[in-house]
């Protein structure tokens, strides 16, 4: 009976306490920077795109809900002709983000995607691409990659060797 | 002589639709009280603080398919949730909110309440067994043991009162209160009531024939829509009836310093309403066999022993 009468007051006394509920609309969701949400395409610190339409990502999505074209431009550097992410299927897992090897594809902490047409839910590359680098500013795949790429040769890249010819016998 | 008509016609609807409108809006309080002490908001969206609440799950109740199962007893089970709405509508009309306002004036008011209660319980037992449905027969069943038991030992409880007043008549033991409330003479008897009250209104954590977790719904598993809605209401009405009850007998009615009588009454009845709804904040609901054996072996020996000391102090002291 006393601890029937001592959770009564202790139950009570919530009536001062804070409240844990967050009204979400109005206050906003306070996410950590590498919460998975919204996926983005990333540009590199020139303002190039990053990706360079290897299919690693798509290949990693365990629903499927990426697909890509890749294409060329004339300097020989790849890239996506259209990149599209069905958010609809997307589980929001963060494979496509660990298989990317230029850092292009990033999910941000945006998780506010709610549509009343299903089909919005289909982003094209123009709506993934952001102006920024993301997560990791100073990345560039292209200046330290030893693929050859209109404007730098092979050998060229940050800390590579020029190339070795194999054909010479001199140190 | 038309005056004094209108008068109590005045008395009779503005009760009605007092209790009523009470009873729904109590749907809103609760959840939001209950929501206060378990740190959240509770319904806060529609309306300022969400008291349209209320308007909204009465729209809801409305437009849900107002369904009677095929393998129910049809008449049985229609009536049952008018009995609840009927019985304790019924019993507030004999409590006497000031001393202006109050339906009737009987001299067996507190009988009159304890029949009516009583008669509450048919709503549940033929609900439940009109239902044919084994969780509502067992929440019937439950409803008519916790009844039964309870009941005893709430009439017992008030006989102390009636000893100390020697009337049934309600507003002539609020008067007698003037000087002294009855719950400090009676404080016992207080104890026992109010618990039988909640047990009467079976609200947590007495609410073994709804029992969410165990019998789904108990008694009102198969019901829908308003037929629900009836139970639901019902449930709010008694919880203000049982306060009420406990305001009148051992808290002086409407008796008090300065304040008009009216917001006297109505303050004591908001503590009490809030004392059920913290109840259910704070209390875990007891297993059927111990509430059984706390009834019988606790409170009705309290109440039996308060009934002798009481008659004793009475035939010493006062002399009949």
């Amino acid at each position: 009976m006393l601890s029937h009468l001592r959770t009564l007051w202790a139950v009570f006394t919530h009536t001062v306490a804070r409240r844990e509920t967050l009204l979400y609309p109005e206050e906003k969701l306070k996410l950590p920077a590498r919460y998975r949400g919204r996926i983005i395409l990333s540009r590199d610190p020139d303002g190039a795109e990053r990706c360079v339409a290897c299919n690693l990502c798509a290949v990693a999505c365990p629903v499927d809900c990426i697909a890509l074209q890749k294409t060329e431009d004339e300097t020989g550097r790849w890239y996506p002709e259209w990149f599209r992410i069905n958010f609809s299927r997307c589980i929001y897992c963060g494979l496509c983000e660990e298989a990317c090897p230029t850092y292009a594809i990033q999910l941000t902490p945006d998780v506010e995607q709610s549509e009343y047409q299903r089909h919005n839910m289909v982003y094209e590359k123009e709506d993934l691409l952001i102006d920024g680098t993301g997560k990791y500013h100073d990345y560039n795949f292209y200046r330290v990659a030893g693929m050859a790429v209109g404007g730098k040769d092979k050998g060229e890249a940050e800390d590579e060797r020029p190339p070795i010819d194999v054909r010479s016998l001199l140190p | 002589m038309t005056t004094a008509i209108w008068l109590h016609i005045a008395n009779v609807f503005g009760i009605l639709i007092a209790v009523v409108g009470a009873s729904a809006l109590l749907t809103w309080i609760e959840r939001r009280m209950l929501g206060l002490w378990q740190d959240r908001y509770g319904p806060n969206r529609a309306g300022p603080f969400g008291i349209l609440q209320v308007l909204a799950d009465m729209l809801k109740l409305f437009a849900k398919d107002d369904w009677t199962p095929p393998f129910a007893d049809r008449a049985v089970f229609i009536i049952a949730p008018a009995i609840i709405m009927v019985v304790i509508l019924l019993a507030f009309a004999v409590i006497p909110i000031t001393p202006a306002i109050g339906i009737v004036d009987m001299n067996i008011g507190l009988l009159f309440f304890l029949a009516m209660t009583s008669l509450s319980v048919y709503s549940v037992v033929l609900g439940g067994w009109a239902s044919n449905n084994k969780y509502s027969l067992l929440g019937g069943l439950r409803s008519a043991a916790q009844m039964i038991s309870y009941e005893v030992f709430m009439a017992l409880a008030l006989a102390g009162v009636v000893m100390l007043t020697g009337t049934f008549n309600l507003r002539e033991i609020v008067n007698a209160q003037s000087g002294l409330w009855f719950v400090v003479p009676q404080f016992f008897g207080f104890l026992v009531f109010s618990i039988a009250g909640i047990a009467e209104a079976h609200r947590l954590p007495f609410d073994l024939p709804e029992a969410e977790n165990e019998l789904i719904a108990g008694y009102h598993t198969e019901y829908s829509g308003m037929k629900f809605g009836m139970f639901f209401v019902g449930e709010y009405a008694s919880i203000i009836l049982i306060s009420a009850m406990i305001v009148v007998l051992f808290f002086g009615g409407w008796h008090g310093p300065w304040l008009p009588p009216i917001v006297w009454f109505l303050i004591k009845l908001t503590f009490f309403v809030g004392l059920f709804i913290l109840l259910r904040a704070a209390l875990p609901r007891p297993r059927y066999d111990q509430l059984m054996a706390y009834g019988w072996k606790f409170m009705l020996p309290l109440a039996l022993l308060n009934l002798v000391v009481t008659g004793a102090v009475t035939l010493a002291f006062f002399n009949g």
